[in-house]
This record gives C-alpha cells, structure tokens and sequence, in this order.
C-alpha cells in the first residue's frame, strides 16, 4: 500500500490550530492527525491487529525493541528529532511527533527506515533510546507498535467512503472553533492580531513558525493537501469513481495556493516585502474558504457515490 | 504543483538529504519527486536556528558578565527553553530558574549537574563552562 493510500483511508488529513500546546513557546499548528491516531485509522480500516506500546523506563522499552526485533518483526516508533544523530544539524529541533521504522539490528545499531533519508540508515542503540524517551509536548514515552495479525484483502470502496465521510467531518463539523476549516479562520484572525512592536521580530518568529509547521513536518508540502490529492486519484484509480480525479485537481491548486502564502511569508521574514500580517491573514480566510468549498464537494461527491 | 516545478534550489539546512513532494506529472498524475530543497523553507528554518543561536549568544554575554550560570547558556544551545529543561530534568520551573543564578549554580551537588549533562546530552565538565 502506498503511502498517500495510507495517510487517506486512516482520514489523517485535517487542520488543527492549538495555542495551548507551545513548542518552543510558539502555538501548534497541525495539518494532519497525530501519528497514533493515523496508524490507528488505517487499522480500523484494514482489519488488521496492532499492538501499541509505552513504557515508563527507557532500559525496560529497549529491552522490548530488541526482543520483537530478533522476533524478526518491523517495529514502528515515535522518537523525538533532536536526538537523531542522521538528521540534518539544521532540523534537528525539540519535535517529538516523528515516526520511523526498525526493520533489524546490527550488534548495537538499529537498520531504520525513515521518511527523512532517502536511503535507510543507522542508529546506535543509546542514541535511539534517548530520542525515544524525549521529553516535552507529545513526548513519545518509548511509544512502539507492530502487527499482529496481517490485513485481509480490502474492499477499496467501502473503505474509501468511510474515510472521506471521516476527513470531511473533521474539516467541516467539529464542534470546536480551533479544528478543521474554522481553526484556519481562527488562526487567521490570530495573525492579523500580530502585535509588531519590537520592529516585528516577534511576529517574523511567529509567521516563520507557521510556515515550518506547514513545509517541513511530514514529506509531500503544504501541508500534507498534495499527499491528500494523490490519495484522491488513486481511489478513483481502484474504484473506477472518476468523479475524486477532478476533485484530486481542486485540491492540488488549494496546496499551490497554501505554498504562495509560505513564498509570501518568506519574503516578509527576508524583509523583501513590508512586514504585513493583515495580509497573511487574508491569505489564510481565502483558504479557508476554498477548502470550507472543496471538502463540502468531496461530502456531495461521497454521498452520491453508490456502492 | 507540476512536476517541473518542483523546486531544486538546493536548501543547505538539508545538507545534502533530499525531500520529496507530491506533485503533477505531464499525464495528469500525481507522483512524488525528489527536490533539492526550496528556499522558502532554508529560509524559515534558518531564521528558527538563528534566533536560538542568538539566545545562547546572548546568554554567553551574560555568563562573562557574571549575571548567569552556563546552566542557561547551555539550555539554548541545546534547543531547548525553561519549560523544556524542566520537564525533560523534571525539576519545578522555579528551581531550574534558580540555578541560572550563578552563586546558586556554583554550589549544585554532582548528581544534579549529572541530571542537567544527561538531559542536555553533554557532559558534566562541559556543563561548566562556556567557549
């Protein structure tokens, strides 16, 4: 299974702006689901068992790593980016919602399969205990998973409905005012409150925050909206309902629009353009709006699909 | 996106590693291919790095002028802030902050500066000091 058809039928997509949560005292600003939710979408979709496990000690969770693994299973983990010694220097920040795959162990380095290197890699075991026993916001406790029992053949169709009724009930009917369409309202009318005393640092900071929480978390850009896309065209592709390929285009022209308001970001950050929030945050309403008007679409599309 | 305009401007926070995007390829597809970097992202992610450099900076200045301990200067260069070093120590905000005063700092006993090593990935000896 590939890795858009995975992040679509687990409904991973979504927008969440959450100002309680602060990473590095800057608001969280998620564009999909955490990854233990995903992981478990995907299960309740698929029918296959998996096992999730944290722990409280660091030298107990390693212990348990090593012993599924000379089992001969692939463990999933969460592990905080800091500590991973083959990030780039540069993007090693303290972000604890990262996953990676452990496919073996060669006397004291783990073999790893990360989104991050093209190629897998390494890890040296006390390394790899330290990043899985970061602390801080969504520290991952150790967090481990693996499969139990193998997925049966799914049925594309079923599964597909149910995942885009899912997708468009978090982006559309959340009743909270910091989820899905209305969280990028609200965050909208956060940035255009941007205070710019201080000739603005503080607020380039903050603009800046937002585009990494956008660009650089995850793979595929713009916030996981052209992994979305590519999910689209391949359901349509299985299933034969033609109708989620134009609905796929829409959606890569709102993740071309998100990326402008990055460029346009970008620029006040260089101080190539004047520093203007009001700006950004009408960038953000009309977003907003577009995505309010694509996914009402996917909901009318999704009804009308008869299987 | 379509592909051709996936950018490869060469980001060098990446180092080298190289992303890949979604994007739109001549038979109307979507399928991922491998960027260089964008510059829009190098220059979000320097200005996070760079802001943080200059907080250990400035904590440096404070720690040759007496008015900090190098508890401070090292919680930045380590990425991280008081909310951050305290959970990852598990010491109450108000201690950590306490021991940025430098008399204070001078007089910690071995296994709290062990715990302050461990958390900040170095050690005890570099702990005590600033280059």
């Amino acid at each position: 299974m590939s890795e858009p058809m995975a992040f679509g039928l687990s409904s991973a997509l979504a927008f969440a702006y959450l100002p309680c949560i602060r990473i590095n005292g800057m608001p969280l600003v998620a564009f999909r689901m955490p990854p233990r939710a995903i992981v478990k979408g995907l299960q309740r979709g698929l029918g296959f068992g998996m096992r999730f496990e944290t722990f409280r000690s660091p030298a107990s969770g390693t212990a348990r790593l090593d012993a599924l693994l000379d089992a001969g299973k692939l463990v999933g983990l969460q592990a905080g980016i800091y500590w991973l010694p083959y990030f780039p220097p540069d993007l090693r920040f303290h972000f604890n919602a990262h996953n990676l795959l452990v496919y073996g162990r060669d006397g004291d380095d783990y073999l790893v399969s990360d989104p991050v290197a093209e190629a897998s890699t390494r890890c040296a075991r006390k390394d790899m205990e330290k990043a899985r026993f970061a602390k801080g916001v969504l520290a991952p406790r150790g967090l481990l998973y693996y499969v139990t029992t193998p997925p049966s053949e799914p049925d594309w169709a079923v599964l597909g409905r149910r995942a885009l009724a899912r997708t468009t009930d978090i982006m559309l009917r959340t009743p909270l005012p910091f989820v899905g369409v209305r969280g990028i309202e609200m965050l909208a009318r956060r940035v255009e409150r941007l205070p710019l005393d201080g000739g603005g640092e503080r607020a380039r900071l903050y603009i800046g925050h937002l585009v990494r929480m956008q660009e650089e978390i995850g793979t595929g850009g713009a916030g996981f909206r052209f992994m979305y896309a590519s999910f689209l065209q391949e359901l349509a592709g299985k299933t034969g309902h033609a109708a989620l390929d134009g609905l796929a285009i829409r959606l890569v022209e709102i993740g071309d629009r998100w990326q402008e308001f990055a460029v346009a970001a970008a620029r006040m950050i260089r101080r190539r353009d004047a520093l203007a929030p009001p700006a950004l945050a009408e960038r953000l309403r009309a977003l907003a709006g577009d995505e309010r008007l694509f996914f009402q679409e996917l909901r009318r599309v999704q009804r009308a699909w008869a299987c | 996106m379509r592909e051709q305009d996936v950018p490869q401007e060469g980001n060098a926070t990446l180092a080298g590693h190289r992303k890949a995007i979604y994007a739109v390829g001549d038979d109307g597809k979507l399928r991922l291919v491998p960027s260089r970097g964008w510059e829009v992202e190098e220059i979000v992610t320097r200005q996070a790095v760079e802001d943080l450099e200059r907080r250990a900076r400035e904590a440096r200045e404070r720690v040759r002028a007496g008015a900090t301990s190098p508890l401070e200067y090292h919680m930045y260069r380590a990425r991280m802030d008081l909310a951050l070093l305290s959970q990852t120590t598990g010491l109450w905000r108000w201690r950590v902050r306490r021991h940025f005063k430098p008399r204070v700092f001078a007089r910690l006993p071995l296994s709290l500066l062990q715990r302050y090593a461990e958390a900040l990935g170095i050690s005890v000896e570099t702990l005590g000091q600033v280059e």
